[in-house]
């Protein structure tokens, strides 16, 4: 759900900032169905990349072969991101809060960290960037927190003030796209708000299992079930062994 | 010509020294670990080890007590999880390893700055970000054009680099190709470079297609022919990545003692490489590429 969800925000000859799991599988299926023309680009270096299989690291061999153009790193961060080329990036973590904060980096105190995570690799300029963010994650109260323990991509308000001008030129998150419904910010406050639910869940359903007092938009938007044809092209053909679908 | 044809064993001897800086890069791609289990092998102490993804190849490095600090941007096991060993010695109390974060950018921009010559490299990064605040080498400048407040990063100049690549004269002009990284610049911000390839060609191979050599050799102090040098990352159009080895590290490098037990079969109980590939019976069948050969292009005026 969370799959077909993403790849319905894309549209065709759209350039998307590709990550591993979801977010790729996401792509794929998009490029699938209604967007033949999507650019995939890779934080590797690959652009255009047509995988020919699910590609278990960003910097999988088949992201090469047949693609449109390879270059180092310094050139996908400088020409393609910095330079505003990419309209959507997509970003996941383990602890976000109702500004779409994002801490991929530790639990706890960075000196002394409970669980140290990765960090950010691209992240963090990818939160700057993108013309638009689109953030999967699995709704649950230990990750959607009233403040998260380090900031490793900010959200709508950076620094307390609201995204434009040079230094912070993408729109930032403009969707949360969970396991249950959907949250936007507010364009006010920049908070992050229910603004649709899938067939079946209730709003209180979302509030258990959201760490702070969630504001919900009226009317409540609903959202389609995948389609018979999303659901086969994603079991047989873009992830058959069920790496990241189950 | 120069001829800088070395063993690994050479090459590590001469180029790499206690308490070095050193980078061995590689995007996923063309990560040397022969070079890396060399350096476990001669007892290296004390390096800064720099890379944006640590990798096995850091995680291996740290547990065998090469590392004194590791300076990096993206600390995981690509599409599995964790690197163990890193986390014991960060989650440790207090942490047993020093370590310089930044974003990926921000370690680009550090590799260009030594490349280029140059201080510090300047970007628009960190508005919002918790990362200049844990890390204060992450610095802003007033644009003196515009007024902007713009992100720096101090550039890195690694006492040695090494990189693994498809191909090199005897020289060390080295060509890549698939997916670059930032070996050029680590390259070119080095004191010391040193290059393993899968197979040592002509001058005149390279002269025929120059466009592919990343590396000239006048940036290169030792070449070393190494095969399979990669694994278990890969070398495009020579051998796949070894996905489910990446898959059982997870597993060897939850525990010291797994740990130790992989480093004292393959690491320390090796001589080189070769008598590594002779450990890993069918691993070269089950990774070697399948040819998707490109036609080449006319470089006639």
């Amino acid at each position: 759900m969370m799959t077909v969800q993403a790849a319905r925000e894309l549209k065709d000859g759209e350039v998307v900032f590709v990550g591993i799991g979801l977010p790729n599988l996401a792509c794929n299926l998009a490029r699938a169905t209604h967007a033949p023309n999507l650019v995939l680009i890779y934080e590797s270096g690959a652009v255009g990349a047509v995988p020919d299989r699910v590609p278990p690291s960003i910097g999988d061999p088949a992201l090469v072969t047949g693609s449109l153009m390879v270059c180092g790193m310094s050139d996908v961060f400088q020409l393609i991101l910095q330079n505003g080329k990419i309209q959507v990036g997509f970003l996941g973590g383990a602890q976000l809060d109702r500004y779409g904060n994002i801490n991929t980096t530790v639990v706890g105190s960075y000196k002394s960290p409970k669980v140290r995570l990765p960090g950010s690799g691209g992240a963090c300029e990818i939160a700057v960037h993108a013309q638009r963010v689109l953030i999967i994650m699995k709704l649950s109260k230990r990750t959607f927190m009233e403040k998260v323990d380090y900031i490793t991509s900010p959200g709508t308000r950076p620094a307390g003030q609201p995204r434009g001008g040079v230094s912070m030129p993408g729109r930032g998150p403009i969707k949360v796209i969970t396991d249950l419904g959907l949250l936007e910010p507010d364009p006010q406050t920049g908070e992050l708000t229910l603004t649709s639910i899938y067939p079946g869940v209730t709003v209180d359903q979302v509030r258990e299992n959201i760490g702070w007092p969630l504001k919900v938009r009226e009317p409540l938007g609903s959202v389609g079930l995948p389609s018979a044809a999303e659901l086969k092209l994603l079991r047989e053909v873009l992830d058959p062994q069920r790496l990241h679908i189950k | 010509m120069k001829d800088k044809l070395r063993s690994m064993k050479d090459a590590v001897a001469d180029f790499v020294r206690d308490g070095d800086t050193v980078v061995i890069e590689g995007f996923t791609h063309l990560i040397c670990f022969a070079a890396a289990h060399e350096i476990i092998r001669q007892g290296r102490k004390g390096l800064t080890l720099c890379r944006l993804t640590p990798d096995l190849i850091y995680d291996q490095m740290i547990a065998s007590g090469c590392c004194r600090k590791l300076v990096f941007s993206w600390a995981g096991n690509p599409g599995v999880g964790s690197l163990h060993a890193f986390r014991r010695a960060v989650e440790a109390s207090p942490p047993l390893l020093e370590i310089e974060e930044y974003s990926h950018f921000g370690m680009v921009g550090r590799m260009c700055a030594g490349a280029a010559n140059l201080p510090f490299w300047p970007m628009r990064n960190y508005t919002g970000a918790d990362i200049p605040a844990s890390n204060p080498l992450i610095k802003a400048i007033q644009c003196p054009y515009t007024g902007e407040k713009l992100a720096t990063v101090p550039a890195l100049r690694p006492d040695a680099t090494i990189i693994h690549a498809q191909r090199a004269d005897r020289a060390g002009n080295t060509q890549i190709w698939g997916l670059m990284g930032v070996q050029k610049e680590a390259a070119f911000a080095s004191k010391r470079v040193i290059v393993a390839v899968e197979e040592i060609v002509d001058e005149a191979v390279i002269r025929s297609d120059p466009n592919r050599t990343l590396i000239p050799s006048f940036q290169v102090d030792a070449v070393v022919l190494e095969p399979w040098g990669a694994h278990p990352s890969y070398a495009q159009g020579y051998y796949d990545r070894d996905n489910d080895f990446y898959v059982r590290w997870d597993k060897i490098a939850r525990g010291e003692a797994s740990i130790a037990k992989y480093l004292d079969e393959f690491v320390l109980g090796v001589k080189d490489r070769a008598e590594y590939m002779k450990k890993n019976p069918g691993l070269a069948e089950r990774l070697r590429a399948k040819p998707s050969v490109c036609a080449g292009v006319d470089y006639g005026y």
